[in-house]
């Protein structure tokens, strides 16, 4: 039998709850004191996501850089992966909020968006 | 001199919030001025997501959450003077300012918002001895040189201070290809949201040290390695528990402070605690039509929170404007007591109007499970709220109706304790 | 004629500005990025009255004879200076006894106004010092000044008059020609001269050594703490408890720009490049300091920082020519009242120039264009400090960089910046940005001026960011654009695999 520790993330008591699995079947969940710790456990056994909040590069911006994120969470997994294509990407100025700046990142269907406008430096 | 109904000192979420309650509480000729080139405050370097869960209800970025409001803002004909710095601020509401374009401006606002903020505090107020390399750095300013100006400042980083900026921090740096070798926590619990340290360290493996401090930095020119010690209870350092880490970058997460300094003249008392000016209901300070809202008030860990309290300043001071307020004939003196380190405001000094509650900010000593704020009037109980838990990193907000405050009613007392009855939450 | 000089601190700079008023050709080298980078930097900033030391000795007659030229001084150089006043502090009888012989010490060595204050006297001066102290030695005609100003004000006024002043240059040895330095070997190319002058400081023995002149100095550390402005008004005069053998002892004082400092400690230490605080240290200063007045804030710490005194087993100054080679002077043990003895010092440097070349056949002359003053670079918190906050528009509307504030605590314009980007000795880095304009050395400590003074010199000096530093070498500020880590690591990873796909 495995066990995993997992930190309830959801109000500030942080219970450990501990997931039992036995051939990949959760099969005792302890630890934690609400429905929502014991949800968040299995969620967070199963299929721990994240929304990853960057930055991506940016050509003639105001400012060099444009804030991102991925619009939905996406698995913990490939949080570093995703920021290798992140890392690679250079945009031209004019961004807008909202705009999708990358694709279907890592096959998620998950897109990487802006979450700020950047202008055209004054002058290009 | 240009006289405005309303003067707005700094475009932080705090400024925007006050500017558009008042706007839309029918007051013209507003002016807001703005140090930096961008207005938002500090927003737009705060990437990461974790935003307006209260206000909006929905999670948004720093910069998303604050172009909400300065969309807002420019569809209003509110005046705003971004890269303009102010330099005084006298008891007669007179403020002196500075930019390129005009030179000094003097203008009267016939009501002042204070909305500055707060700043990092630093090494040397923490005092760590030892050299005086480069490659120490509060967190705000490597946030700022990560994120907006496109820079890393550090490539082997230690974090001291486990607040949310530490830990938000500590993820940047990664995620940017740094490695961060540890957050070091003087206190024997993280400030931050649990969410901040599971996500922002422990998905990355950088491990969090409870209970440890830096007691000497070394590097003639960059910072070689920061000596690491572990701290007793009463932050002694442990004799024999000291080691070295090698990094280029330290960053300081260590506390922030409201920053009042512009308003010397203007001779504001300063809470001991908050370090931010004494406030009545409406956030007003002890001059009338002053008023402060949000860091530059206390420091807050939710935005949502500065938004909600601008608003009130910003809806007072257009009450005031209009003459809506009446004092009342006695104020009321909103005090500290068991377990509560200060509250927001320190006293109520109006009539209530249409208003059915006042809201009370507050911060608690220490973590506690199961409790109950407590409002009493000498030793009657005023009114109750059960809280799940309550942390000294997360502000405590408690909705006081006016129905129950009576005439007679001098001093409120808030308290925070443990439910009667409970032990120590269920296992 | 050339001259060389050794070392830009107050010292070799004053002396470099007295010996522009001649046709030399002057080459003032400085090991560091900046002038002042030395012991110049980290002191009191005390301009002494000049009571403590004996009329026979150098300290006591340079000290005394360079006080009164200060105020004049101060103002052709543009460097902030106050008569403030010292006051050192006697508890009982017995130092009341040490008072009196210090104050006929003084008033032989020739010092005016000095009076034994009693008790109320002294409380009405300083109403928040120790409630026990009973006197106090007055000395009115002590100052404080801003050393690493006036330093760089020195080295501007001799650039203005034709020095050279050559920084991030190090003297590796002297080159000797027949018994006679003629010049010296640097890590940037040799440089001849018909005399030297090494005014080196801390590594003036070494210097010494290389002509075969042996001295040893001792690297003594002092730490500081500087406190806020809102703590300025604490005292008003310079606080000095009973000296003991070795030191003044832990001063409590304002400072020339309005913050409180207190400190020194006195640590003998080995290595001359050590200027790291302790916890010891900065503890001892804060227990000395209270002893002189107890309400020393425990909080508004803005900095604290240490400097290195340079001194000699004799204790006085040592200024002489070389007792091996010739055409060179040695300036020796110069600390403390170094500072408040830097005009006379330079005056007497050029006596003995003069001499040796009237005695070696040569003659150098008075040059008749020579300039006394240095410009007066617009400075708004001088503005501010004199209430004339409305005459700042003249300056904005004359350029408008004087309009954008770079410095929110200390309140200096991107003006004041680019000003000192281009001074005759320009500063290059952040901390010797600091020095000529304040900006950064407030309460904040450079968290929210620091990316924009990097990007002004970036701007100004036509560098990259990435090359711009704190104070010089290896003190850069910044690692990498960003992305670059991240690229690199991608890269590396690549390479290993592809290695791996080869074996």
């Amino acid at each position: 039998m495995e066990k995993n520790d997992i930190i309830c993330t959801g109000c500030p008591k942080g219970c450990r709850v501990t997931v039992e699995v036995e051939n990949e079947e959760i099969v005792n969940i302890e630890g934690y004191e609400c429905p929502t710790g014991k949800k968040y456990a299995i969620d967070e056994y199963k299929n721990p996501t994240r929304i990853l909040p960057t930055t991506i590069r940016v050509k003639n911006g105001e400012f060099p850089l444009v804030p991102v994120k991925t619009a939905e969470p996406i698995p913990k997994a490939l949080l570093i992966k995703a920021m290798n294509i992140i890392a690679k990407k250079e945009v031209k100025a004019p961004v807008k909020i909202g705009d999708v700046l990358i694709q279907d990142i890592l096959n998620t269907g998950v897109n990487i968006v802006a979450t700020r406008n950047i202008d055209k430096k004054a002058g290009v | 001199m240009k006289v405005y109904n309303m003067v707005v000192i700094g475009a932080g979420p705090a400024g925007i919030a006050a500017a558009l309650e008042a706007k839309k509480n029918g007051i013209d000729d507003i002016l807001v001025v703005e140090r930096d080139e961008y207005i938002g405050g500090i927003l737009p370097q705060c990437i990461h997501n974790g935003f307006g869960l209260e206000y909006f209800g929905q999670e948004l970025t720093g910069p998303e959450y604050a172009f909400e409001f300065i969309k807002e803002l420019k569809e209003t004909d509110i005046e705003v003077l971004t890269e303009t710095m102010v330099l005084d601020v006298d008891k007669n509401k007179v403020i002196t300012a500075l930019n390129r374009k005009d030179g000094v401006i003097r203008v009267k606002g016939k009501t002042i918002i204070l909305a500055m903020g707060c700043r990092e505090r630093t090494r040397e107020n923490i005092k760590i001895p030892g050299d005086r390399p480069s490659g120490i750095l509060s967190a705000g300013t490597a946030q700022r040189y990560t994120n907006i100006e496109g820079y890393m400042p550090g490539e082997k980083v230690v974090i001291l201070g486990s607040g949310d900026i530490g830990l938000i921090m500590a993820r940047r740096m990664k995620l940017e290809g740094a490695d961060v070798k540890a957050v070091l926590e003087i206190m024997p619990f993280s400030s931050g949201l649990v969410r901040n340290k599971v996500q922002c360290l422990d998905d990355f493996d950088i491990p969090l040290k409870l209970q440890h401090t830096i007691t000497r930095i070394e590097g003639k020119e960059r910072l070689k390695r920061v000596q690491v010690a572990q701290v007793d209870k009463d932050f002694n350092v442990i004799k024999g528990s000291e080691e070295w880490v090698n990094c280029d970058t330290l960053l300081l997460s260590v506390g922030l402070i409201p920053e009042n300094e512009l308003t010397k003249a203007m001779d504001l008392k300063l809470h001991p605690v908050t370090g931010g000016t004494f406030v009545n209901e409406n956030r007003e300070t002890n001059i009338e039509g002053v008023y402060a809202a949000g860091n530059v008030l206390h420091v807050h860990d939710l935005v949502d929170w500065v938004s909600e309290e601008a608003e009130i300043a910003g809806e007072a001071a257009a009450n005031y404007l209009n003459d809506n307020l009446t004092k009342r004939k006695t104020k009321i003196k909103i005090s500290p007591d068991r377990n509560v380190t200060y509250t927001v405001p320190q006293k109520i000094e109006y009539e209530f109007g249409d208003k059915n509650f006042i809201k009370i900010f507050m911060r608690v000593t220490k973590p506690i499970e199961n409790v109950k704020v407590n409002f009493k009037y000498k030793d009657e109980n005023i009114v109750s709220f059960p809280k799940k838990i309550v942390m000294p990193g997360e502000m405590v907000t408690a909705n006081l109706p006016t129905a129950l405050i009576k005439d007679h009613m001098k001093e409120i007392k808030v308290s925070i304790v443990k439910k009667e009855g409970e032990t120590n939450g269920k296992k | 004629m050339q001259i060389i000089i050794i070392g830009a601190g107050v010292i070799g700079a004053a002396i470099a500005r007295e010996l522009s008023r001649y046709d030399i050709d002057i080459k003032l080298l400085e090991k560091e990025p900046d002038v002042a980078d030395g012991t110049s930097k980290a002191n009191s900033g005390i301009i002494h009255a000049g009571y403590n030391a004996d009329a026979n000795t150098l300290k006591g007659t340079m000290n005394v004879k360079s006080n009164p030229t200060y105020d004049q001084l101060c103002e052709d150089l543009k460097v902030p200076f106050k008569r403030n006043g010292s006051l050192v502090v006697g508890f009982n009888d017995e130092d009341l006894k040490k008072l009196k012989v210090k104050k006929e010490n003084g008033e032989k060595n020739g010092i005016e106004g000095l009076e034994i204050l009693n008790r109320e006297e002294l409380f009405k001066k300083e109403p928040n010092i120790n409630k026990k102290a009973q006197y106090a030695l007055y000395a009115p005609s002590a100052g404080i000044i801003s050393p690493y100003e006036l330093t760089i004000g020195y080295a501007d006024n001799a650039v203005r008059n034709g020095a050279e002043v050559l920084l991030n240059t190090e003297v590796e040895d002297l080159i000797i020609k027949e018994g006679k330095v003629t010049g010296v070997i640097t890590n940037r190319g040799n440089y001849q001269a018909d005399l030297v002058i090494n005014s080196a400081g801390l590594y003036s023995d070494k210097v010494a050594k290389m002509a075969g002149d042996k001295f040893e100095i001792t690297p003594r550390k002092g730490e500081y703490h500087l406190f806020d402005k809102v703590h300025g008004d604490l005292v008003n005069n310079t606080l000095f408890p009973m000296p003991t053998e070795k030191s003044k002892g832990i001063l409590v004082l304002p400072t020339v720009h309005g913050n409180l400092l207190i400190g020194p400690n006195a640590n003998i230490i080995d290595d001359k490049n050590d200027f790291s605080t302790t916890s010891d240290g900065l503890e001892k200063v804060f227990e000395g300091a209270k002893k002189l007045v107890p309400s020393v804030p425990e909080d508004g710490i803005i900095t604290s920082f240490s400097g290195l005194r340079a001194s000699l087993p004799s204790n006085d100054f040592h200024i002489g020519f070389s007792e091996n080679k010739k055409a060179l002077i040695n300036l020796v043990g110069i600390q403390s009242p170094g500072l408040s003895s830097a005009p006379a010092i330079a005056e007497k440097i050029t006596e003995m120039v003069n001499q040796y070349f009237k005695n070696n056949n040569m003659e150098i002359k008075l040059k008749d264009d020579f300039i006394e003053n240095n410009p007066s670079y617009p400075h708004y918190h001088r503005y501010e400090e004199n209430d004339e906050v409305e005459k700042w528009q003249n300056v904005v509307e004359k350029n408008e960089d004087y309009g954008e504030i770079i410095c929110r605590c200390e309140h200096v314009s991107r003006g004041e910046i680019i000003d000192a980007i281009h001074r005759p000795v320009p500063a290059r880095t952040i901390d010797a940005i600091k020095r000529r304009t304040r900006a950064s050395s407030g309460r904040c400590q450079a968290g929210f001026c620091g990316p924009r003074i990097l990007n002004i010199l970036s701007n100004q000096l036509d560098i990259d960011p990435l090359e711009v530093t704190k104070k010089g070498r290896d003190s850069k500020i910044l690692k990498a654009k960003s992305k670059e880590l991240i690229i690199k690591d991608i890269n590396e990873e690549d390479n290993v695999g592809d290695k791996n796909e080869s074996i």
